[in-house]
């Protein structure tokens, strides 16, 4: 191979194209988002559809503080990013923390919840369609809540071991790009459930 | 022409021991032998459900044969329809898309080179969980099979009433397993386009092959996903007592329809994508023309992804939807026809003046267009919904997508093969054998899928595993069956080009078609690292730059 064939000299030439992390994340979003799609428009088809009960309007309460943790913790990984980029470990690491605790105390909600739901109510994934469907989109997001929260662990274990630097704001970016999915992927969960469903 | 070849000391000695070279291939990240993994295990898939085909095909040969049981018929249709879609189609345009892209941009790699790796192990261990239920589906109990719910599986034949046994869960897991890998190599392949092309390279000036592929690389994302849902919903639904698709607990089976076809239908311009982007950069080569309308060949090329988002239900006319749900997806494939069509005749005005040269890759493009254009037009046809009633589930829509893609798809990942080869292998293929190869294909391609349409006008229905004689069908059948014999002897010849290629090692140079895009600039095969110094470009043909330093593109091109 000849080495230089496309040295035309194009001058002085202005190089720049996007990051791969910040272009890759958003194509795992924008793939994640069509599996999600696909569980929201199956549970909104079959609102109302159940032929036994229990009826979503028996069933749910609506988990006000828990969404306000999941929510808020999208402020506190915005917050944890800056301090990074600011190579301020302290703060990044306090925020960091504060994220993990509130994705876990969502976490813990949902927990609650379904154990409620199963126990009290006795709604399990095969009474109704609702059970199913009810279900399988709130446990697709927790899913998703969980692999987030062991990303963000897997962060905070290396910043406690003292490997996580100036340098890497940009990854956690990234990570934190994944967080504000899962929240965002909420509010419509939420809305969809809680509000429309019910 | 200011190429001459440096030398480079021979990547690999060939003295090494196999268990070595063998660790190589398993643990690499490099994209062209990613690619070639991807191409070879696609190969092996063909050969696969060609055989399945054959023995499909003999079994219809004359009425009344018995040589399979239906139960056994089944269970050909829907691994035949599987594995030619998952992992012949899918792996192969991957394996293409993988190992020409970063050449083509002037890359070293692509841009996630061990997501690349792990795609590809995902692709094919979902291939091997799908064949592994002829051993596993029953359990440890008697024998196994392999699935019979047909490549949709529609409800309720796969609930656990109708289905016993593991065998759909293996068809489920493969899926899933192999979406997974899918939309890995989307998202590398979207990520690669868009942030590590080299200096120079705009998005105007990338090779169409590029563009096409970003387009079919966006579909999978978007469309690869569904699928996913709908796997974990059947699982869901078979394990854990779900009411999904179970018509009797309120459940709805038309839901799995449009779910599966919100996947199933994009996936055929994934299929096809790569298709085009082939013919784009074989046509042009072989007309000693630059393509025509490159502008509007992306904006078609987009054109047709934004539309394949919105004509899925055209595969569930015959279901009974409402007539306004029936209008709106008649309207919608109907309007793909037109960025189709503008494509069809950019490449024809592209050969238009040139000075076209019948090499085998150009034929196997001219075979493309020619059988592209009969596939577009009997889809058309069936995208009316009366008429699409009256032919739905027949062999005339059996014929019409098998002209899609054999005779459009295989074709031009034919001229693929014949185009690149020399750039993967260093060698060159034969002429001589290579135009048999098209010969051979092109009348038994046209002999079975020709003739496969009537016997659907004449009501003959899919996946029945035999049928009565006398009911005009007979003959049809026989022809069909006639040309599995020239298509089997045409992959025979092509297997033994490779063979021919493999001994004579007859060396095929940098740039064995004077063409214009970037990895022809590169030694054949390319170095691991691909280009020792990255590349600059200015135009949409860096080489034409290149070798003809008095007449450059970028002093015309805007």
């Amino acid at each position: 191979m000849n080495a230089s064939p496309m040295t035309m000299t194009a001058g002085e030439l202005k190089w720049e194209l996007p990051t791969r992390g910040r272009v890759g994340m958003f194509c795992l979003i924008a793939a994640e988002s069509s599996i999600f799609v696909i569980f929201v428009v199956a549970y909104i088809f079959y609102i109302g559809k159940s032929l036994s009960g229990p009826m979503p309007r028996e069933a749910l309460e609506v988990p006000i503080f828990f969404t306000i943790c999941l929510l808020s913790s999208s402020l506190t990984i915005h917050r944890a990013v800056k301090a990074l980029r600011r190579a301020d470990l302290r703060r990044f690491s306090r925020w960091w923390l504060a994220t993990i605790a509130l994705g876990a105390t969502f976490l813990y909600g949902t927990a609650r919840e379904w154990q409620r739901l199963i126990y009290e109510v006795g709604l399990t994934i095969s009474t109704n369609l609702f059970g199913t469907t009810y279900y399988s989109l709130v446990g697709l997001h927790g899913f998703h809540v969980v692999v987030g929260l062991i990303l963000l662990s897997a962060v905070m274990a290396f910043t406690w071991l003292g490997s996580v630097r100036h340098e890497h704001a940009y990854r956690v970016d990234v990570l934190s790009l994944y967080w504000h999915f899962v929240d965002a992927v909420w509010v419509v969960v939420f809305t969809v459930v809680y509000i429309i469903g019910r | 022409m200011a190429t001459e070849s440096v030398a480079f000391p021979a990547a690999l000695p060939i003295s090494r021991p196999v268990v070595d070279r063998l660790h190589e291939w398993v643990t690499t990240v490099d994209h062209k032998r990613l690619g070639i993994l991807y191409i070879g295990y696609a190969l092996v898939f063909l050969c696969i459900g060609g055989i399945e085909a054959t023995i499909m095909r003999v079994q219809l040969m004359v009425p009344h044969n018995d040589l399979v049981s239906p139960q056994v018929f089944n269970r050909l249709f829907t691994m035949h329809g599987t594995t030619m879609i998952f992992f012949v189609a899918m792996p192969i345009v991957f394996g293409f898309a993988n190992y020409m892209l970063p050449l083509m941009l002037g890359a070293r790699d692509m841009a996630f080179p061990r997501l690349n790796a792990f795609s590809f192990w995902l692709t094919a261990f979902g291939g091997l969980l799908l064949y592994f239920s002829l051993l596993g589906a029953s359990g440890l109990y008697g024998a196994g099979n392999a699935p019979d719910v047909g490549w949709f599986a529609y409800a309720p034949l796969t609930s656990q009433t109708f289905s016993r046994g593991h065998s759909t869960d293996f068809w489920t897991l493969s899926l899933l397993v192999s979406g997974i890998g899918s939309i890995g190599t989307a998202v590398n392949i979207l990520t690669t386009i868009l942030c590590v092309r080299c200096p120079g390279m705009t998005l105007g000036k990338m090779p169409m092959f590029a563009w096409l592929i970003l387009v079919m690389a966006f579909l999978v994302l978007l469309c690869v996903g569904p699928l996913t849902a709908a796997q974990i919903m059947l699982t869901i639904d078979r394990y854990l007592g779900g009411h999904f698709f179970d018509v009797q607990a309120g459940g709805s089976a038309v839901v799995w329809m449009h779910f599966f076809w919100i996947f199933g239908h994009p996936e055929v311009y994934v299929l096809v994508m790569p298709a085009f982007a082939i013919v784009s950069e074989i046509i042009p080569v072989f007309s000693r023309k630059g393509l025509f309308g490159y502008p509007f060949m992306v904006a078609a090329g987009l054109a047709i992804g934004f539309l394949a988002m919105s004509v899925w239900a055209h595969h569930m006319f015959t279901v009974g939807m409402s007539s306004s749900a029936n209008t709106f997806f008649v309207m919608t494939t109907m309007a793909i026809g037109v960025p189709t069509g503008i494509k069809i005749f950019n490449w024809l005005a592209t050969m238009w003046g040139g000075r076209i040269h019948f090499r085998v890759p150009m034929l196997f493009c001219l075979g493309f267009l020619f059988q592209f254009l009969i596939a577009g037009l009997t889809g058309i046809m069936l995208s009316a919904a009366p008429f699409d009633w009256q032919l739905g589930n027949s062999y005339f829509v059996v014929a019409h997508f098998h002209y899609v893609i054999v005779g459009g798809i295989l074709f031009a990942v034919f001229g693929a093969f014949y185009y690149w080869f020399p750039k993967m292998s260093g060698w060159m293929l034969s002429e001589t054998l290579g135009r048999l190869h098209f010969v051979l294909f092109l009348i038994g391609f046209h002999l079975t899928f020709d003739f496969m349409h009537i016997p659907g006008l004449l009501g003959m229905p899919r996946r029945i595993y035999t049928y009565e004689p006398g009911r005009g069908w007979d003959i049809w059948n026989l022809i069909v069956t006639a040309g599995v014999v020239f298509q089997g002897a045409a992959i025979l010849v092509f297997v033994g080009g490779l063979a021919w290629a493999f001994f004579r090692r007859k060396s095929a140079g940098n740039d064995p078609w004077d063409a214009w895009t970037l990895e022809w600039a590169t030694s054949s095969p390319p170095a691991s690292y691909n280009f020792a110094t990255i590349p600059v470009v200015r135009s949409r043909r860096p080489l034409w730059d290149l070798k003809h330093p008095d007449d450059p593109d970028w002093k015309y091109e805007q």
